[in-house]
């Protein structure tokens, strides 16, 4: 163990993950992300605290983080490289670790022209696989970015994202591989709506023996109704929504329950694909619905450590 | 080059307001090639600035000149006697242009007329690109001659991230992923293990983020 979190001990023990996302609010009203923690709790094992996601002035992921620790809940801190640079950063996860979190997922960051500032400043000191490197040195060499050493040592399980959806295609199993070499404990992807080419990417992925050494959680995102698909499909970067998606949906009567029958088969099939270790369940702004997913999708009741 | 576009008209007519003589000061070369800050764009921006000063009522002696190249001393000598029967210089340079004429004549005020806009080339006419930051610690060798400091959104060493697609970066439709013409340029020379290497944390103290920049060199120093 290193952590000993419990997203690292269910992922240890083998049994099928489910991890799910929070965001925090635009405003400092902790209660609203406690709410949300309370509506997942014991049907996902770890809790994603999105890092101001699409460059949108958030509370900040730490100090949520810092919520649900209080809570007894695992959370997993996301760190983009968007608008801090690595003395804001490694200060950053020091101060998190303080605090009681255990799990750091490595970002890269939207850029900030898609936020509610789109003047700021993009730092990008680092890149995300230099994030997750500077992690792994200062866990495991006790050693800042700059060389000098911490005054004791620190504990984080490390996790990173991967796109399968984005180009070049044929790169992006390479550039897991990378982020395995780079350091990283587990993987978290970009929500799959487009099944075959995420298989594709994992015939890839098998074939570099990469989910051997890694545990990679399959992402989804249910889709609460047909303007949300749409949107999806042409405004959020990184995405591929297949049109066959969008038109089932028109033909549902019940748009809400066929977003959800299309997420909990997902789910149902992920289970079957060799070397997906489990599921990440990104349902922000319908954080209600997880229970209802992680259920009917056979995951609940989650292990108990 | 350097790559410019002149202000809009608005913009330098309210800052020569205040006075009645005004020399608009061309540059003959980067942004001459850019057809930004050249002679004709010089006589051009005169030409509109007295207009604009007549019909407010408030006429001005609004002259114009070129010299070859602001970004020297030297240059800027042979336009000393216009400098100097003026109140005020607009300067269609870029920003290094700008300052060398306050540097030059202390006395004189020079005001931009034109926003620098970056370091690149003539994709075609009438079309320019960014190319480099001037980060100064040049990486290109390794990149097979595609800048990922300037040609990237995120100026990413290990890229592309996940917002790259169809070859674009998430950004805009209108820009390419600077790591996706990286990989192809890779990719053609046979040398993508290139990528499989974590590139380390760039030493940004070669960039301006070392503090403003400056360079002697002792063996051309007189």
């Amino acid at each position: 163990m290193i952590t000993g979190s419990n997203l690292e001990k269910v992922l240890k023990s083998g049994i099928f993950a489910c991890t799910g996302e929070l965001g925090p609010p635009k405003s400092a009203e902790g209660h609203k992300v406690e709410h949300h923690a309370e509506m997942l709790r014991g049907y996902v094992d770890a809790y994603n605290l999105t890092d101001n996601q699409t460059a949108i002035v958030r509370t900040s992921s730490i100090a949520c983080g810092a919520l649900l620790v209080r809570m007894g809940l695992d959370p997993i801190i996301q760190i983009t490289c968007r608008d801090r640079n690595r003395i804001a950063i490694q200060s950053d996860v020091l101060g998190a670790v303080a605090l009681g979190i255990k799990n750091i997922l490595c970002l890269q960051g939207d850029h900030a022209k898609f936020g509610n500032e789109p003047t700021a400043k993009n730092v990008n000191d680092i890149d995300s696989m230099q994030l997750i490197r500077m992690l792994k040195n200062m866990r495991d060499e006790q050693v800042f970015s700059g060389g000098e050493k911490l005054e004791a040592p620190i504990n984080i399980f490390i996790g990173a994202v991967e796109n399968p959806f984005a180009d070049p295609f044929e790169y992006r199993a390479y550039r897991l591989a990378k982020k395995v070499e780079a350091g990283v404990d587990f993987i978290q992807t970009q929500a799959i709506f487009d099944m075959d080419r995420f298989e594709r990417w994992m015939e890839k992925v098998r074939e570099l023996g990469i989910h051997k050494k890694v545990p990679i959680l399959a992402g989804v995102i249910p889709m609460k109704s047909l303007g949300a698909a749409r949107y999806m499909k042409n405004n959020v970067s990184g995405l591929i929504v297949p049109d066959e998606l969008i038109d089932r949906l028109k033909a549902a009567p019940d748009k809400k329950e066929e977003g959800i029958k299309i997420c909990v088969e997902a789910i149902q099939h992920l289970k079957t694909v060799e070397g997906v270790a489990g599921v990440h369940v990104m349902a922000v702004a319908w954080e209600e619905i997880v229970p209802e997913i992680v259920t009917r999708a056979g995951l609940y009741p989650r292990p108990k450590f | 080059m350097i790559v410019g576009k002149r202000k809009p008209l608005p913009e330098i007519i309210k800052a020569v307001e205040p006075y009645e003589k005004v020399l608009v000061l061309g540059c003959g070369e980067c942004v001459t090639v850019c057809m930004a800050g050249g002679d004709k764009e010089a006589r051009e921006t005169a030409l509109a600035l007295s207009l604009a000063r007549k019909k407010a009522g408030k006429p001005a002696e609004i002259e114009s000149h070129t010299v070859e190249r602001q970004c020297e001393f030297e240059y800027l000598e042979s336009a000393r006697k216009k400098i100097e029967a003026v109140d005020v210089v607009v300067s269609l340079a870029c920003g290094v242009g700008v300052q060398t004429m306050n540097m030059h004549y202390q006395d004189m005020l020079t005001l931009p007329g034109l926003n620098t806009t970056f370091m690149g080339l003539p994709v075609r006419q009438g079309v320019w690109m960014e190319n480099c930051i001037g980060c100064g610690d040049c990486v290109l060798g390794e990149t097979l001659g595609i800048c990922p400091i300037a040609r990237c959104s995120k100026s990413m060493l290990n890229g592309p991230c996940g917002g790259s697609q169809y070859g674009k970066c998430e950004i805009s439709k209108d820009v390419d992923c600077g790591w996706h013409l990286i990989y192809e340029r890779l990719a053609k020379f046979n040398r993508l293990d290139v990528l499989a290497a974590v590139r380390p944390p760039k030493d940004w103290s070669t960039s301006h983020s070392g503090g403003p920049r400056k360079m002697v060199r002792e063996d051309v120093t007189l």
